[in-house]
């Protein structure tokens, strides 16, 4: 297993210098605009802008370029300069952690603790009424926008404009260590906007899964036990189910935390996917490569905790 | 002497896409303490859902359970579903057939034992390891202590079937009801297992219900054997008896179409000819009249009732007894002449 | 020359990596591990033992489907040990395979008729009207209606699917079929019809046949020897009357008093009881295989390995340092006794 987990964290800082590499490549060969111009702004004069270009090192040839930029990168995990404000882009990304990790972590709760009992209860009963509407619930779940159904929150229930005034609305978040009730308020509508979704996938998951593991010959020695039918289902059947769903519900979380764009556009919270959306539109190249490095970072992460955890989770896996 | 396990008139049918498939169509049999019944049947004759049906593990939405098991004076047909899991395991023990895919893989084999026990008896979780572990050793598994806390796709696979039978009989139950529990087990070691079987079957008096569909397993292990085809039973009486005086087509077809090693090499087996029955729109009359080799024009009509051939021989067949007495006397199998 | 298939000190191990960056700690299953014999002409040969003996895999060298590790595979011959897929291809037209599971060896997409004419199609056999004839008869010599040429697997039964089994494997008219486990998947009723089937099939087509299975006695039923294997090895070999009647290896007792037999003497035999289970092919046991097990082992057994070799009678091999005599042997094998050549049938 040691070795395993070596050989993994090799492969995954392989990985990453293949992804900012790419990273490079791709902004390198299609840039939206002239970075040089963009920075000099309004009023570039040619003369500016030519300046700017040298002291950005743009006039020098790709493959030195390139050489710079990972050296920045892997010694000094130096991300390079926003276009915007000339400040440091992983000073930025640093600063807008913290609202995308409260985001992530509040709708993975919410989106468990609905998504894991709907699922079950479906399971039991598949083809009742019941599971019928939890399902179809389900499908408008999957189906909605996100930011649809985000707007359409903030049009219900936001303090300012919304029809009933209960939560936060969009820009109103605040850090939980300045105000934790305002942070509370702030996210509720978020965390169940963006929980929807995965709410809904992970309730047919469950069911899909417990409906199958229901069938199996281990639970019928389970009630040929004398078990309660509770357990029966609970300990060994959603404990067997749920197995391959915590591994996904990890990726989707290392996805998460690269920034959730949409939601944190629509309510205007100060994290890493808002940060992107805004170095996109204002084609801020240094800030876009590193929000991508990001993503990636924790998705290569995800995909590695996950990968152990699975052996834990499931004895017959073994590395 | 009232039998401990007494099943009257036993019906099942389940509700499929395809129709009603009437699987079990009124099956009465009984077993006494100690004692071991053999259910023989094929694929299809109903065998594993009789005695699913006794625990009560047919009890679906689509299934329509009716008549009578008797245990120990209880209907357990008539039983609520959590009255009926205080039989299941300290009264009424199961096991299955194949041990990889009826213990759980995510927990440890000795978990899993004591699991049985706390959910029966309010004893302290180090109480009930420790008499996991003497359950593993009493079914003859080398080094209980160790392998207590293995999963079971790390034991072999008769060392998994010792532990489900150890799981089974830790609460030491009135009737174990093993369906097909060495099928999926080598020749070698399905000898160590029916052995053991019956050396704790002697030990604890333990009565048991046998599913097979190897008449060699029964020949070793059965005091009383029924056969069973389409959902009926054909044929019971004593071991002895069956073997050695059967009355049944079915039953003759049966033993002569296995190959054995105590009989001579034939040139060809003798197979049933035709295929097993729909269960959903099983053959009129008689359920085997057309495989039988010696229907009559009213077995296709009426249903034969069980009747007592010889004392305890039951036979639901409606050729006489002298034609079926002297049919098997040509039938049976010769030992070997001078050759 | 009178041998369709003479395989020679075959050996097949498989790598499991337990080590994972640089291949260290490897463990190597002897899946096979020296096994050596001849298939007559007509002959049908059976392979018996338990799980992990070894036998499916050497079903699969013969047919190579695999390659050996070492040793050599002659078929009619012409040494196929490591041919080419591309030379095996003409080869393939004469050797075909019938598999165990009737539900899982038939592609479920496909219609019947197609399925079982596929191999005259890889082999570039007739034209598509030749092939459907052919495929038509071939479904009516094993007992299937060949009206149904265009229904689908799951559409028959078990002992239906089989046949369709068969009747591909016999579609090229092919000289040596071997089958593994054919009829362990079947209902009692059905396992005779298939194995008359198969009976019939054999001695209509002249084939030669090599039946894998671990029933003792359907193998005793169809075979004209029969080769015990143990751990990857051949412990006995012989002719049933003399394997079943007076067995010499005391795996090959402990086998044949294992297995239960529908009689009510029966249940009164002896038996050589084996303790425990097989020992892991990852690491067998030295010398002979059997040594742990075995209740007649001394000190040579676990020191120098026991050849393959005639005991007694030419006709059977055995190898053993300590053979069964014919006290332990008669006390182990139910009932009846049967000597071909002797005449003498002892109760």
């Amino acid at each position: 297993m040691a070795r395993y987990i070596v050989r993994r964290l090799a492969w995954a800082v392989v990985m990453l210098v293949v992804v900012s590499a790419l990273t490079f490549l791709i902004f390198y060969t299609f840039p939206s605009a002239d970075p040089a111009a963009l920075r000099a702004g309004r009023q570039a004069t040619p003369q500016l802008i030519e300046q700017i270009r040298h002291a950005l090192g743009l006039d020098k040839p790709v493959y030195e370029q390139f050489f710079i930029y990972m050296k920045n990168l892997g010694l000094h995990f130096d991300l390079g300069y926003s276009y915007q404000n000339n400040v440091p882009v992983r000073q930025e990304i640093f600063a807008r952690l913290p609202a995308t990790i409260s985001l992530t972590a509040g709708a993975f709760v919410v989106w468990m603790l609905i998504g894991i009992p709907v699922g079950v209860l479906s399971a039991i009963r598949p083809r009742s009424v019941g599971d019928r509407v939890a399902m179809g619930g389900a499908l408008v779940g999957i189906s909605a926008p996100v930011y649809w159904l985000g707007l359409v929150a903030l049009f219900l229930f936001a303090s300012d404009i919304g029809k009933v005034h209960l939560f936060g609305g969009a820009g109103s978040y605040v850090p939980l260590t300045q105000d934790p009730g305002g942070w509370v308020k702030s996210l509720i509508l978020p965390w169940f906007v963006l929980a929807a979704a995965f709410a809904a996938f992970y309730a047919r998951m469950v069911r899909g899964n417990l409906i199958e593991v229901m069938g199996e010959d281990y639970i019928r020695t389970a009630r040929a036990k004398g078990l309660p039918e509770r357990r029966v289902i609970l300990r060994h059947g959603l404990r067997a189910a749920l197995t391959p769903i915590v591994t996904i519900a990890g990726l989707d979380i290392g996805i998460l935390l690269g920034g959730a764009v949409l939601t944190e556009t629509v309510f205007n919270i100060p994290g890493v996917g808002r940060f992107a959306y805004d170095s996109i539109v204002n084609s801020d190249l240094p800030a876009i490569q590193g929000t991508v490095l990001f993503g990636a970072l924790f998705i290569i992460v995800a995909n590695l905790i996950v990968d152990i955890a699975y052996a834990f989770l499931d004895p017959r896996v073994r590395y | 002497m009232a039998a401990l396990l007494d099943i009257h008139d036993l019906r099942v049918s389940f509700q499929t896409r395809d129709g009603v498939v009437h699987a079990v169509d009124g099956v009465s049999t009984s077993v006494d303490r100690g004692k071991t019944l053999g259910l023989v049947g094929e694929s299809g004759s109903g065998k594993s859902v009789t005695a699913l049906s006794v625990i009560g593990l047919t009890r679906l939405p689509n299934a329509e359970v009716s008549g009578q098991v008797l245990f120990d004076g209880t209907d357990l047909l008539q039983l609520s579903s959590e009255r009926l899991q205080s039989v299941r395991g300290p009264r009424i023990a199961m096991i299955f057939q194949d041990p990889l895919s009826s213990l759980h893989p995510l927990y440890r084999v000795g978990w899993q034992i004591e699991e049985a026990i706390l959910a029966h008896e309010q004893v302290s979780r180090r109480a009930a390891r420790a008499r996991a572990v003497d359950a593993m050793r009493a079914v003859e598994m080398p080094n209980p202590a160790e392998l207590v806390d293995r999963y079971p796709h790390e034991l072999s696979g008769g060392m998994r079937q010792r532990a489900m039978i150890a799981m089974a009989l830790v609460l030491n139950p009135d009737v174990l009801i093993a369906d097909e529990p060495t099928t999926a087990l080598d020749v070698t070691v399905q000898a160590q297992i029916l052995e053991l079987i019956r050396s704790l079957q002697h030990d604890f008096d333990t009565a048991v219900v046998l599913i097979t569909h190897d008449f060699g397993v029964i020949a070793e292990t059965a005091d009383e054997v029924a056969v069973m085809y389409a959902g009926r039973i054909v044929e019971q009486g004593p071991i002895d008896t069956i073997l050695e005086a059967p009355e049944h087509p079915y039953t003759w077809g049966l033993l002569q179409s296995i190959p054995r090693l105590d009989t001579p090499r034939r040139d060809r087996l003798e197979p049933i000819t035709g295929t097993p029955p729909s269960l959903v729109y099983p053959p009129t009359g008689c359920h085997f009249h057309p495989r039988c080799p010696y229907v009559m024009p009213m077995c296709r009509t009426m249903d034969p009732e069980l009747l007592q051939s010889d004392p305890g021989h039951f036979v639901a067949c409606h050729l006489p007894v002298a034609e079926r007495r002297r049919i098997w006397q040509e039938l049976r199998p010769k030992p070997a002449e001078a050759a | 020359m009178n041998e369709l298939l003479v395989v020679r000190d075959l050996v097949k191990e498989f790598v499991v990596n337990r080590g994972v960056l640089f291949g260290r700690d490897s463990a190597v299953v002897h899946a096979v591990d020296g096994v050596s014999f001849e298939v007559q002409r007509g002959e049908t040969l059976g392979l018996v033992g338990e799980t992990g003996c070894g036998k499916t895999t050497t079903a699969r060298l013969v047919t190579r489907l695999i390659e050996p590790t070492k040793g050599q595979i002659v078929y009619d011959g012409i040494d196929i040990t490591h041919r080419s897929r591309r030379k095996l291809r003409p080869i393939r037209r004469e050797v075909q395979m019938i598999f165990q599971d009737p539900y899982s060896s038939l592609n479920p997409r496909r219609p019947v008729g197609a399925i079982i004419a596929e191999p005259l199609r890889i082999q570039g056999i007739g034209t598509k009207a030749e092939r459907r004839r052919r495929v038509a008869e071939v479904m009516d010599r094993v007992g299937l209606h060949p009206e149904h040429y265009n229904r689908y697997p799951h559409e028959f039964s078990g002992g239906q699917r089989q046949r369709i089994g068969i009747a591909r494997a016999i579609v090229t008219s092919p000289k040596l079929i071997v089958a593994d486990e054919p009829v362990s998947a079947l209902d009692v009723s059905i396992q005779a019809q298939v194995l008359n089937l198969l009976q019939d099939l054999r001695d209509d087509l002249g084939l030669t046949l090599v039946f894998i299975s671990h029933n003792l006695s359907v193998v005793r039923h169809l075979c004209d020897r029969v080769a015990v294997m143990y751990l990857g090895k051949i412990v006995e070999l012989a002719d049933p009357d003399r394997l079943y009647g007076e067995p010499k290896h005391p795996y090959t007792g402990a086998l044949l008093s294992a297995v239960p037999v529908p009689s009510v003497e029966a249940r009164r035999t002896r038996r050589l009881a084996l303790h425990g289970d097989v020992p892991s092919p990852t690491n067998p046991p030295r010398a002979c295989r059997f040594h742990t097990r075995c209740p007649k082992a001394q000190a040579l057994c676990s020191e120098v390995e026991p050849p393959l070799e005639r005991t007694g009678s030419a006709a059977q091999l055995a190898a053993c340092h300590f053979p069964l005599t014919r006290g332990e042997a008669a006390e182990l094998v139910t009932a009846e006794r049967f000597r071909a050549d002797s005449g003498d049938a002892a109760a």
